[in-house]
């Protein structure tokens, strides 16, 4: 009898821990969505980098060369940035309407927390990625998204699920593999930010949020 | 036995306060709205509390001002975290007597 009251006295206590310390409404299957998105996003660049580089042979001349790879460059960064703003909305979306089930709130301590911490190593990773396309080092472009995610979702993984800490790893490792085969930067892309996130979001959304009220 | 229960802390011995010393406990400080907020309790019902806290030496305040409008801070002390965890030790030597129980929660500080 009183074994009980102190039993939910540390479930309250574990609960009240984490609540103010971690956000919790993240919700898995934002990450389902990130990674379909991905996919579709590097079989739209893979069928842009094809015809572009037909384009190339068929006009193998100096000049179109050099503005065919900045064309390319740019149809490829709208696209990127296209997919970002979609995942992040739909991310955004899901998570709010997870916390309004839940009775929680939205953009309190925790998220803020969050979003600072997970954006400061990923904001680095993009502009350093534009530096890389300004002096044409573009096979390194992809691995360092990888690497710089990588290094995001670890950072972030202290104030929301801890469970971000496996996926961000996996990116980092990924990503300096990808090193190691630049030709493949693409594909790389495609299996880190889309297979990867629609494992783990599948994965994470068994865990939380299936037949969870909370 | 008895020496195990005279280490449940009577201070803590309330959901709002033991909630109150959880989420200082993981944070530098908490500010009063986010506090109330977690509990879903009222204005009144942690003022007092955390004022009862406070008169133990557990917590401290910090009153400032945010846009000209009054900031309340609680930050946990020294002795309130040695006390809280104290009182976890206690309740998890409580739960242990009786069968196997961990809590896995005294390596979050």
């Amino acid at each position: 009898m009183e074994n009980q009251k102190y039993i939910n006295d540390l479930s309250e206590i574990k609960k009240m821990m984490n609540r103010s310390s971690r956000f919790i409404s993240l919700s898995g299957l934002a990450g389902v969505f990130a990674g379909c998105y991905a996919l579709l996003g590097a079989f739209l660049a893979k069928i842009i980098l094809v015809k572009n580089d037909l384009n190339l042979r068929l006009y193998p001349e100096g000049n179109i060369f050099k503005s065919g790879i900045d064309e390319t460059m740019i149809q490829l960064f709208y696209l990127a940035l296209a997919i970002l703003i979609l995942a992040v909305g739909t991310a955004v979306f899901l998570t709010t309407r997870k916390a309004t089930k839940n009775g929680l709130q939205v953009w309190d301590a925790t998220s803020k927390r969050l979003l600072i911490n997970f954006f400061i190593p990923l904001i680095s990773g993009g502009i350093f990625c534009l530096v890389f396309w300004q002096y044409a080092l573009i096979g390194l472009i992809a691995p360092a998204m990888l690497i710089f995610y990588g290094l995001a979702l670890i950072h972030a993984s202290k104030f929301t699920f801890s469970d971000l800490k496996g996926l961000g790893y996996a990116n980092l490792i990924l990503g300096f593999a990808a090193t190691q085969f630049m030709s493949f930067g693409l594909y790389f892309w495609a299996l880190g930010f889309g297979l990867f996130h629609i494992i783990y979001g599948v994965w994470m959304y068994n865990k939380y949020d299936r037949n969870r009220p909370e | 036995m008895k020496n195990i229960i005279s280490n449940i802390n009577k201070a803590f011995d309330h959901r709002i306060r033991l909630g109150i010393m959880s989420v200082l406990m993981v944070n530098d400080f908490v500010d009063f709205k986010t506090i109330r907020d977690l509990m879903g309790a009222t204005d009144g019902n942690i003022a007092s509390h955390t004022k009862a806290l406070e008169k133990h030496n557990y917590i401290k305040v910090e009153k400032s001002f945010i846009n000209r409008k009054p900031n309340t801070k609680y930050i946990v002390t020294d002795t309130g975290k040695k006390a809280f965890i104290e009182h976890l030790d206690a309740l998890e030597k409580l739960l242990k007597a009786s069968n196997d129980f961990d809590i896995g929660l005294k390596h979050k500080f």
